[in-house]
């Protein structure tokens, strides 16, 4: 905003003629007070709406994105929204530069323009505010990224195996185990409003863990534990899929994650120890080994609890 | 305002016809097979790297069309493997790099400099054979029995190990990938040398043409970044049949060093594409809106610090590895939208108070401001970790990316419409050339934003088949309608080249140009130049055009005394 303004007054000035005495004017152009009011006026046009978007914080647009279901999935679509509002002021902002251009200094006459080249105060404008701007961009970013690598306390650990294609999720102190193939889509069962600890790893290729409700995603690599927490605070199913290409079958490698009532959860565990429940699980074993279907079924239904 | 000589009548002096004929003593394959003319190697570039963008855009249609459906069955998933991962090396490897480097820059860079040929022309044949014959050897893995290389144009160990991409279709992509890089680090000897040693008397480097120093920096960005590739690759090779364990956990080795050799090439490389693509877009602007280059130290500061930074901020390919400092390749990350910002701005402020001529290669070049402004923004978004890890290897990056390389298209078929005149000695038909822009830049937005749409709704990049969802497929039916139109662009440039060779000749300067290479005729004579005109600024054609229009100044002022400068 600012940029136009001084672009469009500064410009007005006559330019230093090459190889000529020239005299600085000593007093602002006459139309300058007018157009500081007209300025001004824009001004409070433009940012009256913005303050009001800001301040009534809860309604801002969600700019494709979705709040998710974990703690940090939210800050997430916080720091998406604040980038996207930035985004779209400063590139609306250019694209009606070049619109304005474009459409207003179409090729009327053979004219030759003045050939202007340098403006250092409007070219140090755009250098410092952008400036400005990715700092605050990256103060932002700063605090979201800590809170999401943060490792705190936490009370229920589960150890996720990648491999070519598909999921295996086992409990340490507990014997549930969970694994499935491709479209089988095996089931991470988790606690809600507890801090799960979760250790990624691959047996093979690189793989790519990515819940879209957690608004997060982390490669399971061969040879590295990759660690980080999460806190689920909505009940429900969610859809997962391996992100990072890993052979053939990576379209359809899927798993789900539930996220349960602590209640639910000790039962599903508990549930584990028990000779029927067992039984289940070597059944579940046998039917990795079926032929791996290439029929697509529908998406795993995602009930999205109340946000 | 000092003395210009006045214009002669005739640019070409009869004296010299023979001079230029001696030179052409042979012709035809064979003209073209031996020669070491910087504009027949830039043509057969030029030529060689259309051909494969429209390879890579037929594997893209391919690929859009499996995509329509959910189920799709027209391709395999191994075939779909093989498609996009030959079509990403296609176009990043064969086309836009060699486009950039090879074609234009080959034949306009020692024009704008006013030099007779490049500092090494041999060097340079041999730069475009590598080229050919590694293109050659890359495609040649379709026709392998295990097929083309099938791990992505990344090549992530271990996937790319000879367990999991067994067969000669990967080796033959390395193979390829070597004889190319070789190709580039030779051109980008070449530009170099050419660039600091052959300059016109008169051509400071503060008088250089924006293009010329973006070439330059390019150049240098070449020499640190691809050898870094070459070894890597050859590490690869020594992993997949030599029994070494570079990149494997079994034998100690670091599957993440791979991504970060790859990246260490491949972020520079993103500015090596899109750097000549900046320098195209900058000169048809300047000359289109008739008015010097707004800012033109600061557009060439503003080059030089991105590339600067793109040297340390490969690991943001690489945030939800999990195992690399995030804050540092944070900020260097979104620091690049500094001067990328100022170079946008500079382009507008170009445009600022100019007579705007719209014509093909301008048009272009606005298709590129507005769709790389879109590119640029979503690029911030992911330079910032927690918002990469939540779009990391989904559609939105897709979309993102190509944003930003469609713009470069629209960029490189700029260059094409202004320069072609130039290099052919005639002129394209503006009326198709209009018709390609609206295709390519509409198909492009209906291309990409749906992407966009898809990648936060959580759709992955790299997948044949997806889940029954009523609105991703809609979404991709769009996406693909959009990969159509910009199909159907493609195929009017091809028509316009039918349809306008050798029809109608260009002249020397037909767009009222600036630059040095306008100076001379369309085409060039074997050496370029007959002579030059007084280089006392970056718009020496210009000056002797328009002297009584020179670029408004700003700070001292030189006593000169211009005349012409013959060379022999």
């Amino acid at each position: 905003m600012f940029s136009v303004r001084s672009y469009h007054e500064m410009t007005s000035n006559p330019p230093v003629e090459y190889g000529r005495e020239v005299e600085l004017p000593a007093l602002p152009p006459q139309g300058s007070t007018d157009r500081a009011r007209r300025w001004r006026r824009i001004r409070r046009a433009l940012v009256l709406p913005v303050a009001a978007l800001a301040l009534s914080g809860c309604t801002l647009p969600n700019f494709g994105a979705s709040p998710g279901v974990t703690t940090s999935s939210k800050s997430v679509f916080h720091l998406w929204q604040g980038f996207s509002i930035s985004a779209i002021i400063v590139g609306g902002l250019t694209l009606l530069l070049i619109i304005w251009a474009v459409f207003r200094y179409g090729r009327k006459s053979d004219r030759i323009p003045k050939q202007s080249q340098y403006h250092l105060p409007l070219e140090w404008t755009y250098t410092i505010v952008p400036i400005l701007i990715v700092f605050g961009l990256f103060a932002a970013t700063l605090v979201v990224e800590n809170k999401e690598t943060a490792n705190p306390k936490t009370n229920v650990t589960v150890n996720v195996l990648a491999f070519q294609w598909g999921w295996k999720f086992s409990y340490p102190g507990s014997n549930a185990l969970v694994y499935g193939q491709t479209t089988q889509a095996p089931e991470m069962v988790i606690p809600v409003n507890t801090n799960i600890h979760i250790n990624l790893r691959s047996s093979d290729v690189i793989h790519g863990f990515y819940v879209h409700a957690f608004n997060f995603s982390r490669y399971a690599l061969p040879g590295v534990l990759n660690q980080f927490t999460i806190r689920a605070v909505n009940t429900g199913t969610f859809f997962g899929q391996c992100t990072q290409l890993c052979g053939l079958y990576h379209s359809l490698m899927w798993f789900r994650v539930k996220v349960d009532t602590p209640d639910q959860y000790q039962a599903w565990l508990a549930s584990y120890n028990n000779p029927s429940a067992a039984s289940a699980a070597k059944s579940a074993g046998t039917a990795t080994k079926q032929q791996i279907s290439s029929i697509v079924p529908s998406k795993p239904t995602t009930s999205k609890g109340d946000n | 305002m000092t003395d210009v000589l006045p214009r002669p009548v005739e640019h070409v002096e009869h004296g010299h016809e023979e001079l230029h004929e001696e030179h052409q003593g042979r012709t035809g394959i064979l003209n073209w097979l031996t020669s070491t003319d910087h504009k027949v190697i830039g043509m057969s570039y030029t030529v060689t790297s259309v051909i494969m963008l429209i390879i890579g855009g037929a594997f893209a249609e391919i690929i859009r069309a499996q995509l329509s459906t959910p189920n799709g069955s027209l391709v395999s998933l191994a075939q779909y493997n093989e498609l996009f991962t030959m079509h990403g090396s296609v176009m990043i490897y064969l086309f836009a790099g060699p486009f950039a480097f090879g074609a234009l820059a080959n034949i306009i860079v020692p024009l704008q400099i006013g030099a007779p040929d490049m500092a090494f022309p041999r060097l340079n044949a041999l730069s475009y054979w590598l080229y050919l014959f590694g293109s050659l050897t890359l495609l040649s893995g379709f026709f392998t029995a295990g097929g083309a290389a099938s791990f992505g144009w990344v090549a992530y160990a271990p996937l790319s190990n000879s367990l999991n991409t067994p067969g000669s279709g990967a080796d033959l992509w390395i193979g390829g990938l070597l004889l190319t890089g070789f190709s580039a680090i030779f051109t980008g000897v070449n530009l170099c040398a050419t660039i600091f040693y052959l300059r016109a008397p008169g051509m400071t480097m503060f008088r250089m043409p924006i293009f010329t120093w973006n070439m330059l920096v390019t150049a240098i960005l070449i020499l640190l970044a691809f050898p870094v590739l070459t070894a890597g690759l050859i590490m690869l090779y020594c992993d997949r049949h030599f029994g070494t364990h570079i990149f494997s956990v079994a034998g100690g080795g670091v599957p993440v060093l791979w991504q970060h050799i790859f990246w260490f090439w491949g972020h520079p490389e993103v500015y090596i594409l899109a750097l000549p693509f900046f320098g195209m877009v900058t000169e048809i602007i300047a000359v289109f809106s008739r008015k010097p280059v707004f800012g033109y130290k600061g557009m060439i500061f503003a080059t030089l610090g991105i590339a600067a930074l793109s040297l340390g901020v490969w690991a943001h390919h690489m945030y939800t590895t999990g195992v690399v400092l995030l804050p540092f390749f944070a900020i260097m990350s979104l620091l690049i939208a500094v001067p990328t910002g100022i170079k946008m701005f500079n382009w507008i402020g170009t445009m600022w108070r100019g007579e705007i001529w719209f014509s093909t290669a301008m048009l272009m070049a606005v298709g590129f401001l507005i769709t790389f402004l879109i590119g640029g923004l979503t690029g911030i978004f992911l330079a910032s970790p927690p918002l990469d890890f939540f779009t990391h290897d989904t559609y939105f990056v897709v979309a993102h990316f190509h944003s930003i390389v469609m713009a470069l298209v629209m960029g490189a078929f700029g260059g094409l419409y202004y320069w072609g005149p130039k290099i052919t000695g005639y002129m394209l038909n503006e009326t198709i050339g209009k018709i390609q822009f609206w295709f390519l830049f509409i198909g492009t937005q209906v291309f990409t934003i749906p992407g966009y749409i898809l990648g936060l709704d959580g759709m992955p990049r790299r997948v044949a088949l997806y889940p029954h969802d009523p609105q991703w497929q809609t979404l991709n039916q769009i996406s693909t309608l959009g990969a159509i139109l910009i199909g159907i662009s493609t195929i009017a440039f091809v028509v316009n080249i039918a349809m306008s060779w050798k029809k109608h000749p260009a002249g020397d300067n037909p767009w009222d140009a600036h630059t040095l290479e306008w100076f001379t005729t369309s085409p060039p004579p074997h050496h370029n130049y007959y002579r030059l005109p007084q280089i006392r600024s970056e718009r020496p054609t210009w000056d002797y055009n328009h002297p009584e229009h020179k670029t408004a100044a700003h700070g001292h002022h030189e006593e000169h005394h211009d005349q012409e400068v013959p060379v022999s």
